[in-house]
């Protein structure tokens, strides 16, 4: 999976690639941690648009970056989930904690 | 129930076999021509027993797991994966949403996605034996 990170006034976006699972969230998850520590970000968005795979190892990676992120006072943004990483977000109820933009 | 087709494969509990051992799955389910749903749901669900093989079973240690798939007749599908590892002290409080004995980058959620993306879920579990999760899905005709 890929993870390209950028960083523009407030706010960190991470366009991930591929699919998320417990074997390639560990990569995913420090590169993203590292950029939280050293940028201090108000908002992090998690695009979603080329990730074609997720089961609730993403669910995890979502979690930590999202207690990671309130812990310094901000919020976690989800953007273009597919259908099926849809259904495991609101399972896990991501909805009540992130918001989830969907678009075409 | 009369069995039409069959797939069986063993493999290292490696993390990097997750997208392996789902993907094999799915292409092998791909014969009843099932919706993009049906193999998602199946693959997720794979993808969940799998990793809890190698992250809980073997604790990220060297082990086998057993991958059975049985194509029945009326396109029902049950997929069987075992393990020969720790086992499962309380089956029913592992299987309750959000409990994991993982840490904070488990969701405690792999049962709960394997239950609600398939038709069956069964857990068979021994204390220092291992753990079989069979999982039941049938795949309606398009
Ligand atoms: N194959 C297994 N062998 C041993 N323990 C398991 C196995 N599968 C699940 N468990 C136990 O059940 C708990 C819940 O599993 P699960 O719902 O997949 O959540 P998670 O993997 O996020 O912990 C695990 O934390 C673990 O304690
Ligand atoms: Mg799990």
């Amino acid at each position: 999976m890929e993870c390209k990170l950028n960083m523009t006034d407030d706010t960190l976006t991470a366009e991930l690639d591929g699919e998320i699972d417990h074997h390639t969230a560990k990569n995913v998850r420090e590169q993203i941690d590292l950029e939280i520590d050293t940028q201090t970000p108000k908002t992090l968005i998690l695009d979603f648009s080329d990730i074609t795979f997720m089961d609730s190892s993403g669910i995890g990676l979502i979690m930590g970056r999202y207690k990671k992120i309130k812990s310094i006072g901000g919020k976690v943004k989800i953007k273009n989930p597919s259908p099926n990483t849809y259904r495991v977000l609101k399972l896990a109820g991501m909805d009540r904690l992130a918001k989830i933009e969907r678009e075409e | 129930m009369k069995t039409i087709n069959k797939f069986k494969m063993q493999l290292c509990a490696k993390s990097t076999n997750e997208s392996f051992a789902r993907a094999s799955v799915g292409a092998f389910i791909a014969q009843l021509d099932p919706t993009i749903e049906e193999i998602s749901d199946i693959k997720t669900a794979v993808s969940e027993a799998v990793t809890n093989c190698i992250v809980h079973a073997y604790k990220e240690q060297n082990g086998d797991i057993y991958i059975t798939v049985k194509i029945f007749e009326n396109n029902k599908v049950k997929i069987i994966i075992r393990d020969k590892g720790c086992g499962i002290v309380d089956i029913k409080k592992a299987m309750e949403p959000l409990y994991t004995t993982g840490g904070s980058e488990r969701a405690g959620l792999g049962f709960a996605v394997m239950e609600s993306f398939t038709d069956k879920l069964r857990v068979i579990s021994k204390v220092g034996k291992g753990t079989t999760v069979t999982l039941f899905k049938e795949i309606k005709s398009k």
